[in-house]
């Protein structure tokens, strides 16, 4: 199997995940959506540490996902300091700065 | 799938990768388009699992046994966690609306990401991608040691950074989650006092005890106005046989007619 396979999959789920990014309302799926585009990254990642035939892309890849679990932690408490503020997870109701 | 995962990508036996290759593409991409399509969004983070588990076996397709057990345990295991725990606190049953608040937003996402995806299709096929490598022992026994001496060495100022990353992510997280208190916290004294203020100084009285009396050693009345000597535990009698005994058996105990049922009702109502 060559990396244009693995590269192919990586693209389909990237765009997945941006497709769900745009369309959904509750910010908790679209965090879910980003994550998926994180992990379609890796996978690019991986497979053009393999295409090389050395290990700097899973060093990355690794850092990748430390960073996005900082972000989740992150992004899922403020997520919830907004639920308790307005009783919603839409991302419609968070107009405050809007006007 | 374990001989892959056991020789870590170093297999020569390609109709066996071209073939989970291709089950995991299908399984994959069908859980994406599920996870975007599904209204409930624990529907979703099931799916995502279904994805990140597709994608930890293709790390181990491609050589990248330790990337494979990580995606399993961070990925599937902790965060994807931290999303349910999270889903529960703000309702399980939170469901998506349909209705669309700017116009034509979903076919303006959809023509942008045909878009995405026919510009990023022709990158990769215009690129000059060659063949892999040939699998070497950083894909197998050495994927470990390798990895440990790149991330100590090469990339030993990133991976401190991301330490301090990690704890600057958890106080952060602490101090979102806080919440603070508006009102004071109520005394022993206060409490106390509400209490006696309300009348009801002793407990709620135990499931199927008459309302009118708190004891436990009361018996339940059934519906006909008889009392149930089966509502009493059978361990209130024989726990101290000296003193006088506190079960009061079912015949000596006050038969309430109907009508005094009715007012004792009334009057626990009030």
């Amino acid at each position: 199997m060559s990396p244009v396979h693995y590269l192919a999959i990586s693209v389909i789920l990237f765009v997945i995940g941006a497709v769900g990014v745009l369309v959904r309302r509750n910010a908790i799926v679209i965090f879910m959506c980003i994550e998926l585009m994180l992990n379609a990254c890796n996978l690019a990642f991986v497979a053009f540490a393999r295409q090389h035939g050395n290990l700097n892309g899973q060093v990355i890849a690794f850092f990748v996902m430390v960073v996005a679990a900082a972000e989740v932690v992150v992004g899922l408490a403020i997520l919830m300091a907004i639920y308790r503020a307005r009783r919603s997870a839409s991302v419609d109701d968070a107009n405050l700065l809007k006007y | 799938m374990s001989g892959v995962l056991a020789v870590g990508g170093t297999n020569t036996d390609f109709v066996t990768e071209e073939t989970i290759y291709w089950i995991l593409f299908v399984i994959s991409v069908g859980a994406a388009l599920a996870m975007i399509l599904v209204r409930r969004a624990v529907h979703c983070a099931i799916m995502l699992a279904v994805v990140m588990l597709c994608l930890a076996t293709f790390y181990a397709m491609q050589g990248a046994p330790f990337l494979a057990f990580v995606q399993i345990i961070v990925y599937t295991g902790a965060v994807l966690m931290l999303f349910l725990f999270v889903l529960m606190l703000i309702g399980i049953s939170s469901e998506d609306s349909i209705v669309e608040t700017i116009k034509g937003q979903r076919l303006a996402a959809g023509l942008a990401s045909i878009g995405l995806l026919v510009l990023l299709a022709l990158v990769i096929g215009h690129a000059a991608i060659g063949p892999a490598a040939p699998p070497s022992a950083d894909n197998g026994t050495n994927n470990l040691p390798g990895l440990s001496q790149l991330i100590f060495t090469t990339y030993v100022f990133p991976f401190e950074v991301t330490g301090a990353l990690l704890i600057t992510a958890a106080v952060g997280a602490m101090v979102l989650a806080h919440r603070e208190r508006t009102s004071p916290r109520p005394t022993q004294r206060e409490l106390a006092a509400r209490r006696v203020a309300t009348g009801h100084l002793a407990p709620d009285p135990s499931p199927g005890v008459y309302a009118l009396h708190d004891a436990a050693d009361r018996p339940a009345l059934l519906p006909d106005g008889s009392t149930s000597p089966l509502s009493v535990s059978s361990a209130l009698s024989p726990r101290a046989p000296d003193e006088t005994p506190r079960f009061v058996p079912p015949e000596e105990t006050l038969q309430i007619t109907a009508e005094e049922a009715g007012r004792e009702i009334e009057g626990a109502e009030q």
